[in-house]
């Protein structure tokens, strides 16, 4: 398989888990809430990829493209937003608290990125040479707590990327109603490089954040990623407040799937859908099967 | 001179910084000379300068970083200057560090401190004197800690802090008080009056968190139980001396170190002999620890709990002027004036 197919298969791995939720929300068989990556494969799969194996992710609600692209198993994930004792975390965290591997995702807007440099910092002083990715959104950047953490990572030199999904809307509210000034701007302000890209290729996604990541590495001090991306779906289950049509024309243009299938033999193509297919099919066939999380032990 | 409650939390955050080289200090102002705004990291960071962390005014982004060191195998104690800043940590106390290790089902742990001075008395005014502590009880998955006084055996407030740093896998919010850094420990040459007991609620398996029981050594059994943690225990014991000596009033004292979880066993154990208690705190009255514990005696002791007080401060922001901070707050003429009241009821 080439490297732009991988690209592709995980993309789609991601497109096709966040479909079926959002399909199967409609009809009960997931609970509580979710938000889906649809449209945004691209960041996950482009920077996720870059890291090395001791390399260490912090994310947000909108996880759920990022534990994929980590290599994160489709079942387990499947069954902790089903509420599922064979859940990531046993249906303990549900679709925006998970830890697996060197991952760890929270609900709450901000409070990662302290975490992402404390990390960062005790990697530092082991010596580890693993470096940390945060990932938060724009309307993150409505939390002064990030600032601080901006301020210490520059401060302390922290091995830390910082990747900015821009899909230009927060929940409901537009960037531009919430947010003053320039975002690559306050990275600038606090000394750490801050690259900003508009593009749903995957390819340029992964050439770029391939080279920050080695900066972080091989620096030992922060980067900015920041990626202008689009979001297909709701914010969560059935909250979108944009016209239909503004929608099509977004996937119609920035759709990253898309994008990559025109560069791929269409007999690749449609192999990898099967095959993604099959495996969302049976993850979600099998996790449906597993029994409830209980409270054995756990109190 | 003798050394004081300031001393020994200093000498265990050195010992805890010698012991292990995952220990790292944070917080403002910790560097020598300053050595801290009430000395308790002294001489830290000239004997550990790579792990004592000078940082900028940044409550909230340091307690998240705490939590990433701490989830990254280090084990960091974090100081926060006064404890009413502890209102910046609330987002990373509530909805991430307690919450990491049981939503990740059981999967990370947490080893980490968060020491602050709580307490007024000093004249600094409604932002830099209050007792916080009463709004991170019952937080699930935090421990929080008020060290007492006392030298007893090889128990002190720099053990507790020492071990906890230590050994613990779950974050602990450690709560110091003002007053309490220049008391002299008392060790059981000076506790003469008393006999001493040092017990452990039974959920406490490894004898971590201690209770110290105090009674009048000579005297007849206690008629009231008298329970306080901090400074205000030390005020408890006071006027548990006077009132002995002077009006032959007979208290028990017990002084909890762990405040949350929340387990009494030794307290209730005392009061189902007296049947009567004197809750006293330096936090404001209502909804407070006091509540809390006479809630969980009642439900212990049923109709053997005869009667409750509480003693608390008064439901105000605290004042700076010292007349009006005497009156917000509860003194020892407070505690020994509600035992008469409970004396005489109980004659």
């Amino acid at each position: 398989m080439t490297l732009e197919e991988e690209y592709l298969r995980d993309m789609l791995r991601i497109r096709r888990f966040e479909e079926t939720v959002l399909e199967e929300f409609k009809r009960g068989v997931f609970s509580g809430t979710t938000h889906t990556s649809l449209g945004q494969e691209a960041n996950a799969v482009g920077v996720i990829r870059q890291m090395l194996a001791d390399d260490i992710i912090l994310t947000n609600h909108r996880c759920h493209g990022h534990f994929l692209a980590y290599g994160g198993d489709m079942r387990a994930l499947f069954a902790e937003l089903m509420g599922r004792q064979t859940g990531v975390c046993a249906g303990r965290g549900g679709s925006q608290h998970i830890h697996w591997k060197n991952l760890y995702s929270n609900g709450v807007q901000g409070g990662i990125v302290p975490i992402a440099v404390g990390m960062a910092l005790a990697e530092k002083q082991k010596k580890s040479e693993a470096a940390v990715t945060v990932f938060i959104g724009d309307g993150t950047f409505g939390e002064g707590v990030i600032y601080e953490a901006f301020n210490m990572a520059s401060l302390w030199s922290a091995p830390l990327l910082i990747v900015v999904e821009n899909n230009h809307i927060a929940q409901t509210t537009p960037t531009d109603f919430a947010l003053a000034g320039d975002m690559r701007m306050r990275f600038q302000a606090f000394g750490i490089p801050a690259l900003e890209l508009d593009t749903s290729d995957v390819m340029e996604i992964a050439g770029n954040a391939f080279q920050l990541m080695r900066e972080v590495h091989e620096d030992y001090s922060p980067r900015t990623l920041i990626l202008n991306t689009q979001r297909f779906g709701p914010h969560s289950k059935g909250d979108d407040t944009r016209p239909e049509e503004v929608v099509a024309l977004l996937k119609e243009q920035r759709d990253p799937i898309t994008l990559m299938e025109k560069r791929l033999p269409s007999v690749s193509v449609s192999t990898l859908r099967a095959e993604v297919e099959q495996e969302v099919k049976a993850a979600f066939k099998t996790a449906l099967a597993d029994p409830a999380a209980n409270m054995e032990g756990r109190a | 001179m003798k050394p004081t409650v300031l001393d020994s939390l200093n000498q265990g955050l050195l010992a805890a910084l010698q012991a292990d080289p995952a220990v790292h200090l944070l917080g403002e102002d910790i560097l020598d000379p300053y050595g801290g705004a009430f000395k308790v990291t002294r001489g830290c960071s000239t004997a550990f300068p790579d792990r004592v962390i000078p940082t900028p005014i940044s409550e909230a982004g340091l307690a998240g970083v705490t939590a990433g060191m701490a989830l990254r195998g280090l084990k960091p104690v974090l100081e926060i200057m006064f404890g009413d800043f502890t209102t910046l940590l609330a987002d990373q106390l509530i909805n991430h560090i307690s919450k990491f290790r049981w939503m990740y089902n059981d999967s990370v742990s947490l080893p980490l401190v968060i020491r602050t001075p709580m307490g007024g008395r000093r004249g600094y005014g409604p932002t830099h004197s209050q007792s916080l502590e009463k709004l991170f009880l019952g937080v699930p998955g935090l421990t929080v800690l008020a060290p007492a006084n006392f030298s007893i055996g090889e128990d002190s407030p720099g053990r507790l802090l020492k071990n906890t740093i230590l050994n613990t896998d779950s974050p602990v919010l450690f709560i110091e008080n003002k007053l309490q850094y220049l008391q002299p420990l008392l060790t059981l040459e000076e506790l003469s009056d008393f006999d001493v007991d040092v017990r452990y609620d039974p959920g406490d398996t490894h004898q971590q968190f201690p209770f110290y029981v105090l009674r009048i050594k000579g005297a007849p059994q206690a008629s009231i139980s008298i329970s306080a943690y901090g400074y205000s225990a030390e005020m408890a014991r006071q006027a548990q001396l006077k009132l002995a000596f002077e009006e032959e009033i007979f208290c028990e004292l017990i002084v909890p170190t762990r405040l949350s979880p929340f387990a009494l066993q030794p307290l209730v154990d005392s009061v189902s002999r007296t049947g009567r208690v004197l809750l006293v705190e330096e936090g404001t009255r209502s909804l407070g620890w006091g509540a809390e514990v006479a809630a969980l005696l009642a439900e212990a002791l049923g109709d053997k709990l005869k009667q409750v007080k509480r003693l608390a401060a008064l439901e105000t922001p605290v004042p700076a002027a010292v007349s009006l901070e005497k009156v917000m707050l509860p003194q020892q003429e407070d505690i020994e004036n509600l035992l008469r009241k409970m004396s005489a009821q109980n004659a």
